[in-house]
């Protein structure tokens, strides 16, 4: 494997998958699989809360174990593969990327609201300081149109931002619209430019080799769809597909099968798959780690969980807004209560 | 009664609303306006309403330092920095409307009292004004093991300097939550929401207490919501607070009141209104003490 990378894949399931299991990650799972997908020559695999750094919270539920045990553990077992974390300002600091850093982090995605850029100069400078590969992180992609975008790329990138990724959080893209905003991307800056899907509305494959036609160089994806929602792009699947279409990712494709089947899948425990729930997400536009807050809270409240889901669409909220599921919830059983009245 | 003589340092969106909050004081009388533009807004608005407007600085106020006693600085964490130091000197008191934290942290229903002789006050954030004394309401019916807040803003009412230091926003308030709300560990988190029309800021508090007492940690956090909407009418809990084990959980709204800054910036009217609030606090003081 030693020829060039065509496309540089992220490996997302220790970190967007720490939703998909409440945030139970150990040490150990982390080491077992971080070492397999090292031995598959992944070449970055992401570590954190769900939420990224300093995640753990009541907000979005605690960590099973500190993330920053994980992060080491990661970077003990890889001989080749970089370990990467998410930072999302105003949920984790400059103190905690630190920190990460001196754990064995080599790269950081700094992670905002598409419309908020200018809040993450402090991390991307802090980052760039510490010697590390940096990526700016644009969330919730599907709410801005192209213009939006790229002026808030080009803020990311004047910062110092090595990678610009568009990110559809809410898997809500469709493969015209991850078209329209990766070529314009590719038009107007000179960094690499970076894409990461969900699959609720099972469009994360097409959403991926679109941006890859479009002159995306870096993916995400989650060994068998391990993220939030419905899950990323597949990574074993994607290895095969790109290999198809003459794509180098330089990733082995073999060993990726097995260890999504024989390392990831157990952990996992139930196959991902596009619930009524995860559905919802994508086609109303909604932050895809709310699913089971969502579920949680309609099973609290006794309502129907799309309702709820359908509700925070409306009221375009934001990634991180999760106090707000609980308040929805209780007013959409409020007036349920007054109409059966 | 004699009014305590105030000056506003920063002519821009706080410095003004602060000026018309400080037109209704019984005790404050404002006297100036300082800033560097004298085309600014909140100078040709302090003009208009006849309070002097210096634009030269700290420079200018400094030279006639008999305007007032009280100096609200409203200008920039980077700037106070500079300020604090003169007007030490200069013997005035300062309240610090940045993110600088120099001073002591001060929440008015928590902590003023024992703060009325110190040089300089710091108001920590919106969201440490919003949140903290609900941490308090709670911390005083039952120790607090950890407490965490969440402040939803509109996008529109961060201002460049929240936005640059978002760190200082988390870190800062998450100090406020422990050293003034009494939680032996506080967390805080800041999201920013661009829809329109904007969002009125909103707070998640969670607490971990170590027993429960649904009765009277109710009782405590209505009369909090009463206390604090004392000084800022547009505070309210979204709903009752909700118990789940140990877990207490508290939903907070704050519409501004519309002095200078649009209603839904309720986040920036809680600032100015904690402001004057302690300003009021410290005159009260200082005219007791005359008098005695």
């Amino acid at each position: 494997m030693s020829a060039k990378r065509d496309v540089y894949i992220t490996e997302v399931a220790l970190r967007d998958g720490s939703h998909a299991i409440r945030h139970q990650f150990t040490v150990d799972h982390v080491v077992q699989v971080a070492r397999a997908l090292d031995e598959a020559n992944v070449p970055y695999i992401e570590v954190s809360h769900g939420d990224g750094l300093a995640g753990s919270s009541l907000q979005y539920g605690f960590s099973l174990t500190d993330e920053m045990e994980l992060i080491e553990a990661a970077g003990s077992v890889c001989r080749q593969a970089k370990v990467s974390v998410l930072l999302l300002p105003g949920i984790g600091t400059v103190n905690e990327l630190k920190e990460a850093a001196k754990r064995g982090a080599k790269m950081v995605r700094v992670a905002t609201h598409v419309t908020e850029a200018d809040v993450s100069a402090q991390h991307i400078y802090m980052a760039k300081e510490l010697g590390m590969e940096t990526v700016g992180f644009l969330m919730m992609a599907h709410m801005a149109p192209v213009e939006k975008l790229v002026e808030q790329a080009k803020l990311m990138e004047s910062y110092g931002a090595d990678i610009i990724y568009v990110t559809d959080s809410a898997g809500a893209m469709l493969p015209h619209q991850v078209r329209g905003k990766i070529r314009a991307l590719k038009e107007n800056l000179d960094v690499e430019i970076g894409f990461h899907g969900h699959n609720n509305l099972s469009l994360a494959m097409a959403n991926t080799l679109a941006a890859i036609e479009e002159g995306a160089t870096r993916v995400d994806g989650s060994v068998r769809c391990f993220g939030a929602g419905a899950g990323n792009t597949q990574t074993e699947v994607l290895v095969a597909v790109l290999d198809r279409l003459g794509i180098n990712t330089g990733i082995d494709m073999y060993n990726m099968m097995d260890l999504a089947e024989e390392t990831v899948a157990p952990i996992l425990g139930h196959p991902q798959e596009i619930t009524r729930d995860a559905m919802i997400l994508g086609y109303t536009g909604v932050y895809s780690s709310f699913l089971l807050h969502a579920k949680q809270a309609a099973e609290k409240f006794q309502i129907d969980s799309r309702d709820i889901l359908l509700e925070l669409g409306k009221r375009k909220l934001v990634g991180g807004q999760e106090d707000m599921i609980v308040d929805v919830a209780a007013e959409i059983a409020k007036a349920g209560t007054k109409a059966a009245r | 009664m004699s009014k305590v003589k105030v000056a506003i340092l920063g002519s821009g969106n706080i410095g003004t609303d602060l000026m018309m909050k400080l037109r209704r004081s019984s005790v404050l009388e404002l006297t100036a306006v300082i800033g560097i533009d004298p085309e600014s807004e909140g100078l040709q608005v302090a003009r208009e309403f006849g309070y002097e407007a210096i634009d030269s600085g700290i420079d200018g106020f400094l030279k006639r330092p008999e305007m007032a006693d009280i100096v609200f600085d409203a200008t920039s964490a980077r700037a106070h920095f500079g300020h604090a130091q003169l007007l030490k000197e200069a013997g005035k008191k300062v309240i610090d409307m940045t993110p600088a934290a120099i001073g002591d942290l001060v929440v008015p229903p928590v902590n003023m009292e024992k703060h009325l002789d110190v040089p300089n006050i710091n108001l920590i954030t919106c969201g440490g004004q919003a949140t903290i004394p609900m941490v308090h309401a709670v911390s005083r019916i039952s120790p607090v093991k950890y407490a965490e807040i969440v402040a939803t803003i509109s996008s529109v009412s961060a201002g460049p300097g929240t936005r640059a230091n978002i760190d200082e926003f988390t870190q800062t308030t998450a100090r406020g939550i422990e050293q003034i709300g009494g939680a032996k560990k506080g967390k805080a988190i800041i999201i920013l929401n661009p829809a329109e029309p904007p969002i009125l800021m909103r707070n998640a508090v969670y607490c971990l207490v170590e027993s429960v007492d649904e009765r009277k940690m109710t009782e405590s956090i209505l009369k909090m919501e009463k206390t604090v909407q004392s000084y800022v009418p547009g505070y309210r809990l979204k709903t009752e607070p909700i118990f789940d084990g140990n877990k207490v959980t508290i939903f907070l709204e704050v519409e501004g009141a519309g002095d200078y800054l649009p209603k839904y910036s309720g986040n920036l009217d809680i600032m100015t209104a904690a402001g004057v609030k302690v300003a009021e606090e410290f005159a009260r003081h200082q005219i007791k003490k005359k008098v005695i």
